[in-house]
């Protein structure tokens, strides 16, 4: 079956044990995820899901893989918007790895079909998110407030 | 591994238009593997291969094993930095000079 997939990649100056915190800890989620709340307790088998500030829930899955601090795997599905939802599931691989002062930080996000607009939204989402999760880690402050107008991440 | 996060490298990397090309085809269809990229470019599989050990030690091409394939895909991140720092900060006065002017040529008295 067809495949789209998209892979991301940054370097952030920060240990594995602090990016790991980060990329589960609800406070520093909703720092950089644009206001987003994030429930889950990040075990296998746990659900997952993302809730904007007034309370719509963007995405829901479960917690597939949880090996800290070095993998992490979602099933993930859009929840807000008919046509995107109706996509089905995918699945979302976060991967750090220590390299020399920084953590290289992997996303691989798939679904099981080509093309997907799913895909191409979130796609556009995840390098704001990865910009103010590198910012707020290296420097304390995020680096784009409202990157959403339509105070929707799915634009 | 400084080198990853030099600006110096990224411009360096886009400052070449095969280079950009590989950009180009990996944005139209990304995932590709080298034989399917060197298809589109005039050049040796050898030079298609330093091009792209060049975009991935910049960190605008990500590359995945599956199997005994290897599969480059676009990493827009660093391009999203490059916005940031350098683009959007300078458009912003001029985005509210020219609304500014909008507004000011649209009023009714005006």
């Amino acid at each position: 079956m067809a495949r789209s997939t998209f892979v991301y990649v940054t370097y952030i100056r920060t240990t594995p044990e602090k990016l790991w915190s980060a990329l589960t800890d609800a406070t520093f989620i909703e720092k950089f995820w644009f206001g987003m709340r994030c429930e889950c307790l990040w075990t296998p088998g746990s659900s997952w899901q993302m809730v904007s500030g007034d309370g719509q829930v963007f995405d829901s899955g479960e917690i597939i893989e949880a090996d800290p601090p070095r993998r992490l795997v979602i099933r993930w599905q859009h929840q807000n918007k008919p046509e995107l939802k109706a996509e089905g599931e995918s699945r979302c691989t976060m991967e750090l790895e220590d390299s020399g002062g920084a953590v290289k930080l992997t996303i691989t996000h798939s679904i099981e079909r080509d093309p997907s607009k799913f895909i191409e939204a979130v796609s556009g989402g995840w390098p704001k998110v990865l910009s103010n999760l590198k910012s707020l880690l290296e420097s304390g402050s995020i680096a784009l407030r409202d990157p959403y107008p339509t105070g929707n991440p799915y634009r | 591994m400084a080198e990853r996060y030099d600006t110096d490298l990224l411009f360096r990397a886009l400052a070449d238009p095969s280079r950009r090309k590989l950009m180009d085809l990996l944005h139209a269809n990304d995932g590709r593997r080298l034989n399917e990229l060197c298809e589109h470019l005039d050049m040796t599989r050898q030079g298609v291969t330093q091009h792209l050990e060049l975009l991935e030690s910049a960190n605008l091409v990500a590359t995945v094993r599956r199997g005994r394939e290897k599969l480059h895909f676009l990493n827009p991140v660093p391009l999203h930095e490059i916005y940031e720092r350098w683009i959007a900060k300078f458009e912003k006065p001029r985005l509210k000079a020219l609304a500014e002017l909008k507004h000011r040529l649209e009023r009714p008295d005006g």
